[in-house]
């Protein structure tokens, strides 16, 4: 047994937040720095734990992909039904769990300054703590039974925290909207589990892994692996089930970072790495996998470059990114998903803190009523412009070296056009992004503003998310010897070797983009409403976001709906209709005999059970009359 | 003979009965007192049971067995197993947490718990009884009180519905009654013990015959789909406590029925008709659901939500398996107690708004908080969220049932898409929004009034994170009848 106090003492990772959760809900509720403290200390916990089993994974070489540790306690044993709570613990686990409780630590320091004199100060705190607790359980899950039980609870925890200005209509509306077009994926991902559980007889992920490995039931497998992804395709904002992401900024600013940028949406990813070997089994799903991770990105970038708010920007950004992640796991590197995963986290969280920085500033959302904030917030806008960097793939910031690795997978695997779209993707996120930025940050003040830098607990983890966006993309650079791809891997871990072309033509395309938004919106050498103009249709198809949520809301208006109404119609009229005919018919009988004119309702009752005792005795008479 | 646990338990509403015929009319506060007493004694009485059940021995234990009517061989019978324990504990829970959300009731007090105590014994008897004979009287008994607590203390067109309900479940008993003699002259045995005529084998012809009026009897109980219309009326003319009762309890008497009565006795029948179960309880499970969205009362919601998920009950029996039977079970349980938290919750906003109508809610969260802690929990709890006990019942249910259902279960699994969607309609428009000043003169809950919602909140939480408490009980109970009469084909002739 390798000694660890993290391994042994694994459990705490998420029960430590569930416990800073309970406590707070019954005893804390009113005190509102010790429910934050509280929050916080259970999250360095957790925190203390996992650097403990990342120390053990990156010094003892001991456990690793393919011979990981399994810790598991049996939760429900019957008739063959038998569901394990268990951890499995291997550098996926372990790098999950770093980003995880690493960003939520830094994200709820954030929130003690964010959320300051909000009434539900201590009721943010308690389901941040929720979150972490499900997200955690998911993370170190060994088996998809218990997946899918923390996926529902961190959709719950999302469900909670979008709506968690509940007297805002709009909010209201958002949560309801992420939590049913997340079920209907959901509805795929469970049929998926159990027909899993059926043909292997086990929800163990090893287990499952040897089974998959050894069976050849190709169409079984295709099926079983499509409908696990559905899935993913809700939590982790593909299309078509994407529409519920961007509407989820409705949220307070920290839970759009935590939990709709850096970790509850990329669950998604983490679950198609923890069960590659399923998708991986056949090639349909695969190749599926990755068409609609590449077109997510592509789409998704496409909305982002037309949007006004600043949130929703970063959400259309998220989407596209979540995209190129679950493209690399479909083109068969689930190193290149999950280290894109790591290295966004970072980044994407970094700039919605400091979406959250100006919003708490300025008390607005439409960057086109921003202009010139840089000069009155230095940390937040450098923070920003790190974080940009990062986004678009500047060498040496954090999303070249993950993005790179992506497109390198896409070349050498052959997938000649999705490394174009991803290419043309690349080419949108640096100019959207900088559009964003110059719009927001430069240029000149387009409305009547006071702005001020956010207090330290908000810029300081600003700065420390920025270092990582700085840095934390050399973990898997090509030039290291014992880098990400050396620990997290499927099969055998494959070096990546650098590929100058790309670096340079990925590099070439990030600065063009960021050279264009320069032109437009600082140069103002291009009219940015000119184009629009001209290209009017297609503007408006883009600002509308290709028309997806009429379609659903037409589709659910219009059809759900009325279907409801016509069966609400059919129960009254005719199911009950049909009754109250029957009890017409005895009355009127009854009434010719002058027997039931009392309306009494033991008489009616007398009448049709001797009604039912005539008919039944006479269909039956032959078998009851034998026994005589 | 050790001491009669499962005669105390149907005894001690009794007994409130008598004490509260003695108290003045106008001692409401010390009536109250009585029932909770003598319903609380059924909580701690059930638990006891609950606590020294044997499992490695299984079967009817704490059986107590009085002839009574020899001639006939009618015999004062009582026993549980993993079936009837669960929905004796459920009772209790309902009843009990049913008396506090009555607490506010003024008219005629005394009267009212009466006959919903009298109504509370004749449901645990047939639970406890283990004689078919018995079976019938205690649910007679438990109707007629259902019929005045709905007729008197009503609201919404009481009386329509009274009858309506009273003349339903009557129809519906009369069917089980027609098998009940049946049974009893085919086998000649002299006896209604259920335990006998179980064991006994039965031909072919008259098994298919005797299950059908079960079905068609208990499907009016469940409601089973088109038999269903008298429980919308009914839920939503009762008074608080009837309705949870009625819903959380009452509805669980048909899947009983038809599991121990219908499946066990006379397997070969039900293996013939469970198709015809199979296709009608997906209506229950999709229609219900659908019709719950089109609802603009709030009880109507969860009345209809009521026929959905009790869909899922029949998915489960008529699927005939260990784990489909043992999700039955649990999914009996687990709705009850949501059900009941629903209605807790509905009568309290109720009594204070006095309208139910969700167009003319909005924002109550800021009113009332905990009443909107308490729907959330139990509108998560019936669209099926882990850690609530109601997943792990469906889950058992699907994984059952897709085996032999696979198109079918599929559908049924589309009813937690549904469900998700009209329960967060209700949740939005009626709690969340802005504040609406009409409102708020709305007081929360507190004080006694929060007793049912924590309790019911806190038995689904607990039971949803240690379901194998529940769990392993049942499969303790089912597993045995599903080896020995459903996997071999029991067949035979008395000629």
């Amino acid at each position: 047994m390798i000694e660890s106090i993290g391994i042994k003492y694994i459990w705490l990772v998420p029960l430590a937040p569930l416990l800073a959760f309970i406590l707070i809900t019954f005893l804390f509720k009113r005190f509102q720095l010790l429910s934050a403290l509280t929050a916080i200390f259970s999250m360095v916990v957790s925190f203390i734990l996992t650097f403990d089993i990342l120390r053990v994974i990156l010094t003892g070489h001991e456990i690793t992909m393919n011979t990981p540790v399994e810790i598991a306690v049996p939760w429900l044993n019957i008739n063959g039904l038998y569901i394990e709570m268990g951890a499995l613990i291997d550098p996926l686990t372990a790098g999950m769990l770093f980003v995880v409780t690493f960003i939520s630590l830094l994200i709820m320091i954030y929130s003690v300054g964010y959320m300051h004199g909000d009434p539900g100060f201590s009721r943010f705190f308690s389901y941040l703590a929720l979150f972490v607790f499900s997200m955690l359980g998911l993370v170190i899950a060994n088996n998809y039974f218990q997946m899918f039980v923390f996926w529902e609870l961190v959709g719950l925890s999302s469900y909670l925290l979008i709506g968690f200005y509940f007297y805002k209509d709009s909010a209201a509306q958002a949560n309801k909207k992420a939590f049913i077009t997340n079920r209907v994926a959901d509805f795929g991902f469970m049929i998926g589990v159990i027909i899993l559980f059926l043909y292997f007889g086990t929800f163990n992920f090893l287990e499952l892994a040897e089974g998959i490995s050894a069976s050849t039931d190709l169409a079984f497998l295709t099926l079983a692996g499509i409908l696990v992804f559905i899935g993913p395709i809700g939590k982790s904002g593909q299309f078509p089930l994407h529409v519920w992401l961007p509407d989820a900024m409705e949220g307070p600013t920290p839970v759009s970072a935590l939990i709709h940028a850096a970790t509850m949406v990329a669950a998604g990813v983490f679950l198609l790495a923890r069960g590659f070997v399923l998708f991986a089994s056949a090639s349909a799903t695969i190749t599926f996998i990755a068409y609609l991770g590449g077109f997510t990105a592509f789409f998704a970038a496409t909305i982002a470059i037309t949007q006004r708010d600043f949130k929703r920007i970063l959400a259309f950004s998220t989407l596209s990114q979540l995209g190129y992640m679950v493209m690399a796991i479909g083109l068969g590197s689930l190193t290149a998903g999950m280290f894109h995963l790591t290295t966004h986290a970072f980044f994407k969280a970094l700039m919605f803190l400091c979406a959250g920085s100006v919003i708490h500033a300025l008390h607005k959302q439409d960057i086109f009523e921003m202009g010139g904030v840089f000069k009155k917030m230095k940390i937040t806008g450098t923070t920003m412009v790190i974080g940009g960097l990062a986004i678009a793939g500047i060498p040496p910031f954090a999303g070249f070296w993950s993005k790179d690795e992506i497109l390198l997978v896409a070349k050498t695997n052959g997938f000649t056009f999705l490394y174009v779209l991803a290419s043309i993707t690349a080419f949108l996120t640096a100019f959207y992004m900088f559009r964003l930025i110059f719009l927001a940050f430069f240029g000149e003040k387009r409305s009547d503003y006071h702005a001020h830098e956010s207090p330290l607990t908000m810029t300081i983890p600003l700065m420390i998310l920025a270092v990582f966006s700085i840095f934390g993309g050399l973990i898997g650079a090509p030039f290291l010897e014992h880098g990400f791809a050396y620990y997290v891997y499927f099969g055998e871990p494959h070096h990546p070797h650098p590929d100058y072309l790309i670096m340079g033509s990925s590099t070439l395309i990030a600065a063009a983009g960021i050279f264009l938004a320069w032109l437009v919106y600082i140069k103002k050498a291009i009219s940015a409403e000119k184009i629009a103009n001209q290209f009017a249709p297609l503007y408006k198809f883009l600002y509308n976001k290709w028309y997806i949520d009429e379609i659903y809301q037409w589709f659910f208006n219009k059809v759900v709906l009325s279907i409801s109404a016509l069966l609400n119609w059919c129960d009254r009229n005719i199911v009950d209709g049909i009754a109250h005919g029957i009890a017409w018919l005895i009355r009127t009988t009854g009434a010719k005999g002058r027997y039931i004119h009392t309306g009494s309702l033991q008489t009616y009752g007398l009448v049709i059970f001797a009604a039912v005792v005539v008919i039944v005795l006479f269909l039956a008479g032959p078998v009851v009359g034998g026994v005589q | 003979m050790s001491f009669p646990i499962l005669s105390s338990i149907l005894l001690a509403p009794v007994l409130g009965v008598l004490i509260i015929l003695f108290i003045p009319q106008k001692e409401d506060k010390v009536i109250k007192i009585v029932a909770a007493l003598a319903t609380g004694l059924t909580v701690i009485l059930s638990l006891i049971a609950y606590a020294y059940y044997d499992q490695s021995i299984g079967g009817l234990q704490f059986v107590e067995h009085i002839p009574w009517i020899d001639e006939l061989g009618v015999a004062y019978g009582l026993g549980v197993d993993g079936i009837s324990l669960p929905l004796v504990l459920l009772t209790a829970i309902v009843i009990f947490t049913g008396v506090f959300a009555s607490w506010g009731l003024e008219k005629r007090v005394k009267e009212f718990f009466i006959f919903l105590l009298a109504l509370v014994a004749g449901v645990f008897g047939v639970f406890l009884t283990t004689d078919l004979f018995f079976f019938y009287l205690f649910f007679e008994i438990a109707v007629i009180p259902m019929y005045i607590l709905i007729g008197v203390w009503g609201s919404t067109n009481k009386e329509y519905s009274a009858m309506k309900l009273t003349i339903y479940l009557l129809v519906g008993s009369a069917f089980a009654l027609i098998v009940i003699i049946a049974v009893y002259l085919y086998t000649g045995l002299g006896t209604f013990d259920i335990q006998t005529l179980t064991q006994q084998t039965y031909d072919i012809g008259f098994q298919k015959f005797a299950f059908l009026l079960l079905m068609v009897g208990f499907g009016f109980l469940v409601p089973m789909w088109p038999l269903h219309t008298w429980s919308p009326d009914g839920h939503v003319a009762a008074p608080t406590a009837v309705s949870m009762l009625h819903a959380g309890v009452l509805m669980k008497l048909g899947g009983y029925g038809l599991i121990r009565a219908g499946i066990f006795i006379f397997p070969e029948g039900a293996k013939f008709w469970a198709p015809v179960i199979a296709i009608l309880c997906i209506v229950n499970v999709v229609y219900g659901a659908m019709v719950a969205m089109a609802q603009k009362d709030l009880k109507f919601v969860i009345g209809y939500s009521s026929v959905s998920h009790m869909g899922y009950v029949l998915l489960g029996v008529a699927s005939l398996n260990t784990l489909s039977i043992s999700g039955a079970v649990a999914q009996m349980f687990a709705h009850g107690i949501m059900t009941a938290l629903f209605f807790a919750l509905v009568g309290n906003v109720y009594n204070k708004a006095h309208t139910r109508m969700i167009a003319d809610f909005g924002g109550l969260a800021h009113q009332m908080p905990r009443i909107a802690a308490g729907f959330v929990i139990a509108g998560l709890a019936s669209l099926g969220l882990p850690g609530l006990v109601n997943f792990v019942a469906e889950f058992a249910i699907f994984v059952g049932s897709f085996r032999v259902y696979p198109v079918l279960t599929i559908l049924a699994i589309s009813g937690i898409v549904i469900t998700a969607v009209y329960v967060l309609r209700v949740v939005q428009n009626v709690f969340f929004g802005p504040r609406n000043p009409k409102w708020d003169g709305l007081e929360d809950v507190r004080g006694i009034e929060l007793v049912p919602i924590v309790i019911l909140c806190g038995v689904l939480l607990f039971l949803g994170f240690f379901p194998s408490l529940l769990m392993e009980l049942i499969n303790n109970g089912v597993d045995p009848f599903v080896q020995q009469y459903l996997t071999t084909p029991k067949v035979g002739g008395m000629f």
